[in-house]
Parts: C-alpha cells; structure tokens; sequence
C-alpha cells in the first residue's frame, strides 16, 4: 500500500510523525521514533520568552552587582565570552539532525515581530529542513483589534518567509473570528503550510491558594474533531499543505485526519501515553484498514471528505450544529 | 617595533604576564589580589596557553598556607609555578616563603600590597604585609604603576631564573590592582624573548625527581646548620645585578628603562625623598613641577628593596643632596623607624664607611609614614615633606596625610594645592554600586584609551555596603603618561547618577570652577533646581557651573533598561563633556555595546541602542538664576538624638569627610560603640511594604525573613496608643497568649532597602483580590515621613516580656533583633539567621565573627549592626581572622568557663556572709528557659547588693565576676569560605573538644565577600569564581563530618523552606551542652538571580533533596533512638527545577552543554545517593545502655 504523501514539499513515506514536544530533547527517544517509522521529526518549540529573557535575564542577573564593591568586582565570567540565548536548541537540532536520517522540522513560538525571528535563519543553518512557526497568542488587550491580531501573525510569518529559503508552516490556534481568510491570507504570503491546531494548555485555578496554576494534559481522540472540521473546510482552498495536530491516537484518528485534508498528520498524546513505538502501530493499522477497504493508495483517500467532496458538506457547517444540539435535546427527553 | 596599547587595571596586567609565563598557579582569593587569580582561572578555563604553547595548571586551595605548600611542592617538583596573594594571606605563606628562599628556588609570586589588620581590618593598600616578608629571603621587587606592574612581572620572572632567589613582586593594592590605565601590552614575542631555554633548563634540572634522586629538606644539627645557612651568601650578592641584567635585556626588547634605584627631579637636588609603589610616581610628578619652579629636590624609587642594593642606591642620589626623607608606607610601632628608612640610614653609614658615598657632605635623614591602608598621597604631601626637609631643624619622624593632634607627628600640608595641569581633563562621577556606573566609566576608560591617542586612567572608590553602596569613579584624560596615583580633586565634570546624594555628599567640592556638572534627577529642569538644597545651589552659582539634568531612570525603564543607567549617563557624559567629538563617541559607545552584547543577542543590544539615542533626546541644561532660590538647607546627617561620638566622628564617616578626623578622635585600640546603624538612614529603598492591618493573619514571617530588622512586630497594652500618630496602625492580637493586647507590624521605611521578601513571604491574601496582600510594596518617597514619625512610636513602645514568648516562629518575632540595619545585599540570605540568633540569645551572646560578607555588614565603618536592649545588654561581637575564627569562639568559651569556675569558687567561699541559700541557688540555676535567665538575672542582683556590704578582696573580685553566672552564649559565626575551607581544621578540633559553643555556618556556597569564588560547599556543576566551567567535584557534607564525633548536635536548615524547623534548631543548638553546629543554606546574589526570589528557591533547594533539612541531636542516642531526623520529606521535584532557575548553573549550559548536562546527571545521582543516605541513618537504632 503507497502511503506517501508530500507535506512542505517534502516527499514522506507516510504522513505520521510526532508533533512537537520534549521527546527530541532525548536522543534515544528521537532515534527510537526514526526506527518506529516517523516520517519526520518535529522539535519542541523554541519561546521568544527563552530567547529575549534569556539575554535580558542572564544580563541583569550576572551583571547586576558588578563593579559595586571593593572587593567584589564581579561575580561571574565575563559575559562578551560565552553566548546567551538558546544556543543549546541550534545545538540539539544538529544532533537531532546527525543522529536521524529524517526531515527535521523545527518550530519558534512566539507573538511579535521583533529580534528573536533572527532565530529562524539561525535555526535553518542550524539543519533543520522546515520551520514550524506556533503564533500562540491570548489577545487579552481591549485595544487590540481581531484585524490587529491577524496582522501579527501575518507579520511574524512575512518575516521569517523572507529570511529563511527552507519551508514555513504555520500552526494556528482555533481561536480567530474567520480561519478561513487568515488561512487564505497566510496562503498569499506564502505559507508552506499550516497545522490545525495548537493545543492550549488552559490556566487553572488553586482554591487553597488563591493562585493561577497550570497543568499539562494530554489530548483524546474527542479533540480531533475540531481539526476535522477545519482541515476539511480548507482542503483545496489553500495551495499550502494541511497537517492536524492534536486528537491523533489511533490508526483511524489519523485516517480521518487525510480524509478530511490532512497532508501531515502529527502525534504526540498517543506518544507520551504508549511510547515512540505507537507509531508504527499507527501507520500499520492505516495500511490495514486501507487495504481492507481496497484502496490503491492514501492519496486517493486524502481530502475524500473534505467540504470540497464530502458527500454531506453541510455537517461541517453550521447545520451541523443544529443537528447535532436537536440530537441530544431529544436524548435527554 | 609598533607598540600594542591596552586599557586594563594593575591585576590583569600582572595576571597576563604571569599566566603567560608560568605552568603551574596555586590561587586562594584575598582581596585585592583575588582578581589575579580569577584571570588566570578564566583563561585557563578558555584553554588559553602560555608562552610555551600549553595551558597552565590553575588550582585553588584551601587557604594560602595551602596555596604556598603547593607552590613549594610545585617548584621542587620542576614546574614554573607562580602565585598571588596579599595581606594576611601573604602572612600565611611567609613559613614556606623561609623554606623556598632557603632552598634557592626560582619563583616569581606577585603581591597586591594590602594593610595587615591590627586595631581593624582594611582591604585597602599599604606595604605592612610585604614588610613583614622582607626576612624570608625573597627578593622584594616594587612596581609603582600599572604600567610597571606589567613590566616587572616579567622582569621578576626573569631575574628569578637567573638568580635563583626566589622574587615577590609587588605593587600598591587598589591603588595600581583596581586603576584602569592605558599601557604598552607586552607581547608573547618579547616575553619568549625575555625568558631564555636555557634559565628554564637550569630550573626543571634542579627538580626533584626518582630518575636523579637527590633530598631537601633535612633536619640539621648545631654542627652544620650555621654554615649551610650563610652558603647561599653569594647568591644574595648576585641577585642586584642579575636584577640588573634582567632590566637591561627588558629595556633592549621593549625600550622601557628601569634600573634599581631610578632618580628622577633636578639634577643638583638637595633634597631628596626616597620612596616605594605609588607613592614614587605621585612623588615624581610633585618633584617636576617643584624643579621647574627652581626647587632642588629628586626623588630615588626604590626598585629593589631586597636584596638592598647599597651601591646603586647611593650612586643613585646627586651628590648635591644634603637632605633625605625616606617615606614608609607602613608602621612598626616600638621600632626606630620604619623600615626603609633603617635601610636608607644603615645604607648611607656603610657607604661612608666604605669611602663610597659620593655626597660632598653626609645627608641628614628623616623618615615618615604615609598612606596607611590606601590613605592619599598627593603632591601637597609631597610638597610639605620637602618643606619639612627645608626647615632648620626637620622632625626626625613624622607622619603625612593625617592630623596627629596627639602626638603632633604629622605634618601640615596645603589640602588645596593642585598641580594637575589643565591638559588633563579630569571626571568625577558619584554612583551606586548597581546602578553600572562603574561599568560604565571602565568602558568609556576603553573607548578613550584605545580610540584615541590619550592616555587614560581610572580610580574607583567604593564604600563597604553591599546594598546602596556608593562609588566615585575618578578619571583622567591626558596627551601624557599619567602618575596621578591620587583623587581627583578638581574636576572640569561632575556626574551624579543618583539625586539622593545631593543631600547627602559633597558632591559640588570636586567641581572645578567652570565645569560642566550632570545630574540624573526624577524631576524636569526647573523643578531639580528648585528641589536642590541652598548649600548646592550656591556651589553651582558661585563655581559657574554648567548644569544638566537628565532622568535616567525614567529613560532606562522606557526603553527596557530597567534599573541599568549606565549607558544612559555614560551618554551624556560623551555628549557634554567634550573629550571627544560628540558623534564619533556616540559611535564609539555603540560600538562598544555591540563588542560587549553582541554575542548576547540582538534585543540586549537594541535596548542599548534605544538608550543612547533616548539620553541624548532627554538631555536638559538647567538655565541657572543669578542667586539662589532654595529657601530647603541640607538636612543633618545624624539626627539630633544621636550620641555625642555619633555625632562628632561616625557622622563625619557617613559624609565621605573621615579624612578630615584627627588621630584623637578616635579610639586608640580599635574598640568602639555597637547600635550604631540605627543613625544612619539611608533611605535605599524605591519602594517599601505598607500593612493590611485588616487582612494580616499575625503569622510574623514577614518579621521572618526581613534582612534588615526593618520590619518589626510588638504586641502591647492598648492604652499605649494614646498619642499615636494618626497613620499609626494597630489591631486587637488574634492569640490567646496576649489576649487583650493590641499587635503592630511597623516597616522602618528609611531602613528598608526594598527587597520584597516580607510581600514574598506573607500568606493573606485580600480574597476579593487575591493580588493584594496584607504586605504590597509602595513608592518610599511619599510614606516617609508619615512612617518615620510611626516607627519612631513603634520603637518607643516597650518590648515583650521574653518569658511570656513561645519558642516558635511567631513568638521569636516579638523578641527584640539585636542586629539591624547592616550593609547586607538587598535580599541577602544570611542575615536573617543572625537577627534570629540575636533575637534568642543575642542579650547574653559573645560572637565570634569570622572574615567575610558578615564580618563586613557586622562591623565594617562607619556605622555596625549589633545593638542594645533597654537593659544597654547586646551582644559583644569580634573578628579575629578568616582562619582561626572557631578557635578565637572557643578562647571565648574558655574564659568564660574560667570566670564561672571562679566566681563559683569566690561564692561558695562567701557563701557564710552572702547566704546559704542564695549561692545554691545561684550554682543550680536552671538557664535554659527564658524564665530561668530571668531568674538568675535577680539573684544576680540580690548577690550584688549583699557584696556590697561585704568588706573584702573576695567579693570585690566576685563583684567583677558576678554578671558571668548568668548563662553567656558563645556563637562562632562564618561562611563556608571559613568553615568549609581555610578555618575547617580549627573548626574541626573545637568540635573534637567537646566544649560548648555554637557554630553557625552561613552557607552561600562560594566565597561571597570576594566576589563568588568557588569552595569546598560550592555544589557540583556550578560556576563559580576558580571553578569557572562548573565545579566537577561535589558539596563537601560538612553536617555528615560533625555527626562523626558523635559529640555534635548538627543542624542543618533554610529558613525560607521551613522556618519552624530553623528556629527549632537554633533554640536545640543552644541549649545542648556541648558543641553545636548549624549549616544554614543561605540564598546569595553569587547565585545569580532575583533575591526576591530567594525564598522559593530555598524551597526548591530542599524539595529537590538538595539541602535536606534534618536536626542530629546526640541525646536522642540514649533512648536508643537514631540521633539523626530528617526533617524534610523525600524528593519531590527533578534537581533541575531548583538549578535551572540560577545563573551559576546556567552559565555552564551557556558555555558546554555537554559538560552541564554531564555535571547535571552527576549531580542529579548523588542528591538522590545522599537522601538516601540520610534516610538510612534516620532509621538507626541503637542498644540503650544503662549508666
């Protein structure tokens, strides 16, 4: 069974490969995910917070009291002879790089358009073969306006598309007033593709406290739905390649994943829960499945469902929702 | 040949050369001279090679007794070997200083000349530890600039090898260690070319060694001993010439002259001063401007000062002098003179004796002191001790630089004399020790010195606080070699970054007529001037001055600088000031700021950008009226209420003005008055906590943690808030224990220094807004007065009833701090366990103090920390040394023992006339509560009134002794530097002796004082000063050694994790009859983060299993319990979560990621090995033995 796809204009074997997390910052574990059969490898991301806090943090810190006593003219190294910033995620992305013989994409987090972007040339000479860009960002400013927010994606993503020759994809957050003509927009500029979509993790609240805390919580397959939706009202509107992150745990979460549009498909609950090796079990039950159902290739599967072709295209609209809220009105009578 | 200049101070450029030509370097930090041995770790740590293409060795040891033994076993063993040191570290060395000079061991070590403390400690410069050396046998070797410095390390290591005696080099501590100054760099070329195969040959063929075996070091007999000691005759009568030889080849490679005894002024001098170090080239520069006014007067600089070269000393002076004065940078009380001046006057006798003094007449020879522990020296002084020469009957010995109104040695000078000339543009700016001034002038120092082709020198003076610790930066510009080795006195520019110091400092008297003065104010131009007091408006009329202001704060912050003004005024300082073309060094600054940030990241070096171009946009001149406007005069500097010494001496101290005191002003033995702090208010804090009275839960941990006592709790009868002031806050006391009573937690807002730890620390939050807490920080400015009127009726509210008080958290916060207010860092993590120390026992405590950050913050000038109760009783605090302090704590406890055997002898004696019942009760006290002190406390009295009717020796003597039945505490208080390190063998045995005393170790794992270098406590992984790429070695378990004796109790806590645990300790410690030792984790700014958040880090530290916390109490063995209780749960969090949050972990991630994440799991496996460990040992049990 073919199972290639082409995702950034990168030709993979299949489309299944871990989305970001600290997996990569383990060696063994990356090259556990290469043997498992990952299409390629995708970095945890790198914050602007890590870098210009980095450099303003170690600055202030380490500089603070210098020259302030006699007999204390400094405390630490002189700082023009070490680097600051984080070199040690250039540095883990030539490792990742020389210890896999797969695509390594790496990804900057981030939510102005200011120094730290230089990062992204440093990332591409660093190895990587794409960049992922996670334009995170709680608009919680009054005066900001939804036009205001869209533009800093857009000018976050117009920079490092002019500084950087390798692929950029895009990883929004499902929270702007229209998806489509941010995609469409990210498009003209020249996205190379976009991933449906960050997940949050979401403040809580400490009782005892009274303090905001957070925590980390994996995703379920219940959170793919969401992506379905919007990979299939996007498929064949944007020249750039879909990929779905979040929600993947199993060989027919990914599945409809591509049904819906899904050129890529990332994982990483379904890894931190069962291990790098998951993966294979994925793509082994794709390839089942698709063989069962006498496909010839996923291609022919790949945006089968999409607002485009699905034989019911209005589930994804809003006549979805009628339905299905007038579906549990009538469970509950 | 092209000369390579460079700016750097006296140490690097001693460093450099010694580095360079040197395989092996044993180093131990000692202030001045620390900063030596910190280039050379760094290099080394860089892989930087020396001369010969390898990488010296640098080892830090644990104390310079022990750095000299590992020079000594270095030598012998064939390395090139080299150290540094000063001080009582020189001290330290001088019994193998006797062992490698006897051994005729080449050696070229480098001192920064420092004070040896006498009646007080100084850090500053003089020659009394060099002196004291000059017996050993060591060639001593004097540079007087830093220029100098550079050239004789290399000279020294040269005439070394040739001679064969071993060399010490040395040059004026702070005054050429810590002066920046532009200098001929000596290049790798011209030192292989200076230090010949050969010489090293002859040294490594000297080495001991297996395959050639040869000993040294035998004991000899009356037979032999004699004659081996005067066989190395002819090699001392070598030395000068060799000394000669190496000076003749240095000036044939790089040009530069120098010969032993280097005479410089009018050629038929009359008059001649004889001088060492600086003091030669401030001598030098007075001499020229005398001649060229038709003085005769010289000046011979004593190159050589042993072995003492007669000849060329004499041959040296014109033989026109008829007068000398020889000025010593040292005293030896009880000796005829100083020494250099013996040497002079033996030196002139034998060569007249000889028939080789080439004077047509014998010179009449005087001697004097200067400059004792960095005193200045200046061509005044040096004018008056010619006047001095001139007149008909000179004072034989006198003194310079000082006012001896007792025994009138000193002589008079002309304090207004300036002979500088007006080529020289000279600067003086006033800042804080955070703020980056000094930063920021070393960097314009670069900029001028390396850009240009000025000569450029600068001279920092900084005080002895850590917090708001003030500097004055001193620079000269000029088209020639500066040997200004003094202040500046009359500057063309004034800055002063901080506008608090207008009302507190002179700031104006350094502003020379017509100059420009800069001033960072919060306020716009025409409110500055009116803001100024009248005194400094006046100066500003009268001098013409012309006047700027800028808020440099308010620029830093906006363009996200923070609290950094450094680039902010160091612009403007480039804008107005006119040294250099104003858009060259605006280019210059940033180029400056790209060398510096670059490597840092484009957002350090856009903020600095932004900053720049801010200043000068925000950069007013102030249009100065005809008159003074002020109607506001300079407020006091002590407050009315002070005592009359306070006011007379501390208070003059506190102005920047001690100089001015004469010798009877002050105490003649070094004792002074304790509480002293309290009148001096500083005012340091941006922003104070103010209390929620209705929102406060009474825990008293805001009382806790407060560094400073600056936040302070009473309970007390209500009807003692009649007359409060209106602001004054109080709320019923919620406990059962002073039911009734009302409860107060004041801030003393001018002693506040801001930290934050209290809002950190404090629990109650408002629920409606849980950001708002019963502890906010707000701006000082506009509480202060309001808040000193209300701590001033706080403090006049009586004290609590110590018997009535819980040994907890909470009720030791209601007992009185006896140590307030110190110089301490913002945040510091030390000081809180000693104000709880002296809140438990601090009325009836001697402490012994070790030498470091708590000897500087508990008893440096002017003011100190310790004080009284309402009773006058406080603790009693000394420091003898860095490494004898547990023993100096246990003399303490022996006399004190000695005093109570005795009294207890005389009571039992008197016991017929005192009464039978009253000594019984007296020898059986119990003191372990507050209410037994108490107690004893009354019969102590009653005792007192009966010996008072007693007419005999014995109970005048018991009178003497009656006060010691009341249970003294003894307290043995350092750092890790001490305890770890340096003091650990005598450490060691007092806890061996099994005697009573409690050790405190204030753990910050480096040595703090010195500027972080790295000790024994210094945990694996972290960088620190000697251990710059991560410490590969793990934390020495200082607590696991003292459990071993079995004798013990050892504690080991952190307040900010649990403070209950903490004062529990501290109270166990105490009371077990026996020696104590408490390790206390003590968060430091060496840590390299935020000290507000030195509390959770604390926790961290411990949470990880870090710092466990645990209690060994060997009592509990009787029951056949473990002595041993861990006190802290198992690890709970990965040791990186409390790492990564510190700089001194993450800088090594910065520099080798392979080597932090090596050091990281090392580190990782041995907090869990050693949890376990301790789990394990907590679990013990043991056989109960019957008595």
């Amino acid at each position: 069974m073919d199972l290639s796809t082409t995702y950034l204009g990168l030709t993979l074997p299949h489309p299944v490969m871990p989305g970001a997390s600290p997996m990569v910052d383990h060696l063994d574990l990356v090259k556990r995910l290469e043997d498992a059969g990952a299409a390629a490898i995708t970095m945890h991301s790198l914050f602007e917070e890590q870098i210009t806090r980095e450099q303003q943090g170690m600055v202030y810190h380490m500089e603070l009291l210098d020259h302030g006593n006699a007999e204390a003219l400094s405390y630490f190294p002189q700082a023009s002879e070490f680097r600051l910033g984080p070199y040690q995620y250039l540095e883990q992305v030539r490792l990742v790089k020389q210890t896999v013989a797969l695509p390594v994409i790496a990804s900057l987090n981030g939510t102005t358009s200011e120094g730290w972007l230089e990062y992204a040339k440093l990332i591409e000479q660093a190895g990587a073969s794409a960049i992922e860009l996670n334009v995170y960002h709680v608009a919680a400013d009054p005066r900001e306006t939804g036009d205001a927010v869209e533009r800093r994606v857009l000018d976050i993503v117009g920079a490092v598309k002019t500084s950087v020759s390798v692929p950029v994809a895009v990883k929004l957050s499902p929270f702007y007033s229209s998806i489509a003509h941010l995609a469409a927009s990210l498009d003209a500029l020249g996205a190379d593709g976009l991933v449906l979509f960050n997940r949050f993790y979401q403040p809580d609240i400490d009782l005892q406290e009274l303090a905001v805390t957070s925590h980390l919580s994996l995703s379920t397959s219940q959170d793919l739905l969401l992506r379905l939706r919007w990979l299939a009202v996007l498929y064949g509107r944007v020249k750039a390649s879909l990929a779905v992150s979040g929600g993947v745990h199993t060989a027919q979460d990914a599945l409809k994943a591509v049904m819906a549009g899904a050129g890529a498909v990332q994982t990483v609950s379904g890894l931190l829960k069962n291990g790098p090796e998951h993966i294979k079990a994925i793509v082994g039950g794709m390839r089942a499945w698709l063989e069962e159902h006498e496909y010839e290739s996923l291609e022919q599967a790949k945006g089968s469902m999409s607002l485009e072709r699905s034989p019911n295209p209005a589930a994804f609209e809003r006549a979805n929702y009628m339905k299905v809220l007038a579906a549990y009105q009538m469970k509950i009578a | 040949m092209t000369r390579s200049y460079i700016t750097i101070d006296g140490n690097e450029a001693v460093a450099s050369v010694a580095h360079r030509t040197n395989e092996v370097i044993a180093i131990y930090p000692i202030t001045p001279s620390s900063n030596m041995g910190e280039w050379a770790d760094e290099w080394s740590a860089k892989g930087k090679k020396n001369i010969w293409g390898t990488v010296p060795q640098v080892s830090e040891l644990q104390s310079e007794g022990g750095a000299s033994g590992a020079v000594h076993g270095a030598l012998q063993a064939g390395a090139l070997t080299t150290t540094f040191t000063a001080s009582q570290g020189l001290l330290l060395m001088i019994p193998n200083m006797y062992k490698i000079a006897g051994e005729l061991t080449s050696l070229c070590m480098h001192v920064s000349a420092r004070t040896v403390a006498t009646h007080a400690l100084s850090i500053f410069g003089d020659h009394s530890d060099v002196m004291a050396c000059r017996q050993t046998g060591f060639a001593l070797l004097a540079s007087g600039s830093v220029q100098e410095a550079h050239d004789f390390a290399a000279i020294g290591q040269l005439a070394t090898l040739r001679a064969r005696v071993p060399f010490l080099h040395f040059f004026d501590g702070f005054r050429t260690s810590h002066e920046v100054s532009k200098i001929v760099y000596l290049s790798d070329d011209e030192l292989r070319a200076l230090l010949p195969f050969d010489l090293i040959a002859q040294h490594r063929s000297r080495a001991l060694t297996p395959d050639r075996p040869l000993l040294r070091g035998t004991a000899q007999n009356p037979d032999a001993f004699f004659q081996a000691r005067e066989a190395c005759n002819r090699f001392y009568q070598a030395c000068p010439s060799h000394v000669e030889a190496a000076m003749a080849r240095f000036q044939e490679i790089t040009g530069r002259e120098y010969h032993l005894m280097d005479y410089a002024g009018h050629p038929e001098a009359e008059r001649v001063i004889v001088v060492m170090g600086t003091g030669a080239e401030v001598t030098h520069e007075a001499v020229e401007w005398l001649a060229d006014q038709g003085e005769k007067v010289g000046v011979v600089k004593v190159r050589l000062y042993r072995p003492f070269p007669v000849e060329q000393f004499v041959k040296a002076l014109p033989p026109t002098v008829t007068r000398i004065a020889v000025l010593d940078r040292t005293k030896e009380p009880g000796a005829i003179g100083e020494p250099l001046y013996l040497d002079v006057v033996a030196a002139v006798r034998e060569a007249r004796d000889a028939g080789r003094l080439p004077l047509a007449a014998e010179p009449k020879i005087i001697g004097g002191r200067y400059g004792l522990s960095s005193k200045e020296f200046t061509p005044a002084m040096v004018k008056a001790v010619f006047d001095e020469l001139a007149a008909p009957a000179p004072k034989t010995h006198f003194t310079v630089g000082i006012m001896d109104d007792v025994t009138h040695l000193s002589l008079p000078y002309d304090a207004d004399l300036d002979i500088e000339p007006d080529d020289v543009r000279r600067s003086v700016f006033f800042g804080l020790g955070s703020d980056g001034t000094v930063g920021a002038n070393k960097n314009s120092i670069k900029i001028i010195g390396e850009e240009t082709n000025n000569y450029a020198q600068g001279y920092f003076v900084y005080d002895s606080k850590k917090a708001g610790a003030i500097t004055i930066s001193h620079l000269r510009f000029g088209p020639r070699q500066i040997r200004s080795s003094y202040l500046v006195k009359q500057a063309g520019f004034v800055a002063c970054h901080q506008y608090e110091f207008m009302d507190k400092y002179d700031v104006l008297g350094y502003a020379k007529p017509g100059g420009v003065f800069l001033l960072n104010s919060p306020f716009p131009p025409q409110e500055t001037w009116d803001a100024l007091a009248r005194e400094v408006q006046e100066q500003i009329i009268e001098k013409r001055l012309d006047f700027y202001v800028i808020d440099a704060f308010a620029v830093a912050r906006e363009t996200g600088m923070g609290t950094r003004i450094n680039t902010v005024m160091q612009t403007c300082f480039f804008a107005i000031s006119g040294v250099l073309p104003r858009e060259e060094a605006i280019a210059q600054i940033k180029g400056a700021i790209e060398k510096t940030y670059g490597k840092r990241g484009p957002d350090v070096v856009r903020k600095n950008f932004a900053a720049v171009d801010q200043a000068l946009a925000n950069l007013h001149r102030v249009t100065v009226p005809a008159s003074p406007t002020a109607t506001r005069t300079l407020p006091p500097i002590v407050p009315d209420p002070a005592p009359d010494f306070v006011k007379r001496v501390t208070a003059l101290m506190m102005a920047n003005k001690g100089d001015l005191l004469p010798v009877s002003a002050f105490p003649v033995d070094g004792t002074w008055p304790t509480a002293t702090t309290q009148w001096e208010k500083r005012n340091i804090a941006q922003d104070i906590p103010v209390w929620d009275e209705a929102l406060c839960i009474q825990c008293n941990k805001c009382a806790m943690v407060c560094p400073h006592a600056a936040i302070r709790i009473k309970v007390y009868d209500p009807a003692l808030l009649d007359g409060a002031p209106a602001t004054f806050k109080a709320v019923d006391f919620k406990g059962g224990e002073f039911k009734g009573l009302k409860y107060t937690v004041q801030v003393a807002p001018e002693d506040c220094t801001g930290c934050t730890l209290c809002v950190v620390v404090c629990p109650a939050k408002d629920k409606t807004n849980p950001k708002h807490k019963s502890l906010d920080m707000h701006p000082q400015r506009p509480l202060r007065d309001a808040e000193r009127e209300n701590y001033a009726f706080f403090l006049g509210l009586p004290e609590v009833d110590r018997t009535k008080v819980k040994p907890d958290v909470k009720g030791v916060q209601f007992l009185q701090p006896l140590f307030e207010y110190s110089g301490a860092c913002v945040g510091c993590g030390e000081t809180p366990y000693v104000k709880l120390l002296t809140q438990l026992f601090g009325d009836r405590a001697l402490i012994a103090n070790a030498t470091g950050c708590s000897s500087i913050y508990g008893g440096n000038l002017p003011t100190t920390p310790f004080s009284v109760n309402q009773d006058g009783r406080g603790p009693a605090w000394s420091n003898s040394l860095f490494e004898d302090n547990a023993e100096f704590g246990l003399g303490f406890r022996l006399a004190i023992d000695k005093h109570v055997e005795q009294a207890a002898e005389m009571l039992r004696r008197l016991a017929p006339a005192v009464g039978e019942a009253l000594v019984d009760a007296l020898l059986s006290a119990e003191q372990r509560s507050e209410a037994g002190i108490a107690e004893q406390r009354s019969r102590v009295e009653a005792l007192k009134q009966k010996l008072a009717g007693i007419d005999s020796a014995d109970a005048r003597w018991l009178e003497r002794l009656a006060d010691y039945l009341v249970r003294k505490s003894v307290w043995v208080v350092g750092g890790d530097g001490w305890a770890y390190d340096i003091g650990y063998g005598g450490l060691d045995h007092v806890l061996a002796m099994g005697r009573d005393v409690n050790i405190l170790v204030l753990d910050t794992e480096v040595y703090s004082n010195t500027g972080g270098q790295q000790s024994k406590a210094t945990p694996l992984g972290a960088s620190a000063r000697f251990a710059m790429a991560g410490k590969p070695a793990g934390k020495k378990d200082l607590g696991m050694m003292a459990m071993v004796y079995g004798n013990t109790y050892v504690a080991r806590v952190a307040f900010g994790a649990k403070d209950v645990q903490t004062v529990k300790a501290f109270v166990e410690a105490e009371a077990y009859d026996g020696p104590s030792l408490i390790i206390a984790y003590s968060h430091c700014i060496a840590h390299g983060y935020d000290m507000a958040q030195g509390l959770d880090q604390q926790k961290l530290a411990v949470d990880s299993g870090y710092w466990p916390l645990y209690r060994f109490d060997p009592r509990r063995m009787a029951t056949g319990e473990s002595p041993l209780v861990l006190d802290s749960a198992a690890p709970k969090i990965d040791l990186a979560k409390y790492t990564g949050n510190e700089a001194r972990y993450r800088v090594v991630e910065q520099m080798d990621p392979a080597r932090f994440k090596m050091l990281s799991e090392r580190a990782q496996r041995e907090v869990t090995m050693r949890f376990s460990l301790y789990e394990q040992l907590a679990k013990l049990t043991f056989p109960v033995v019957k008595p």
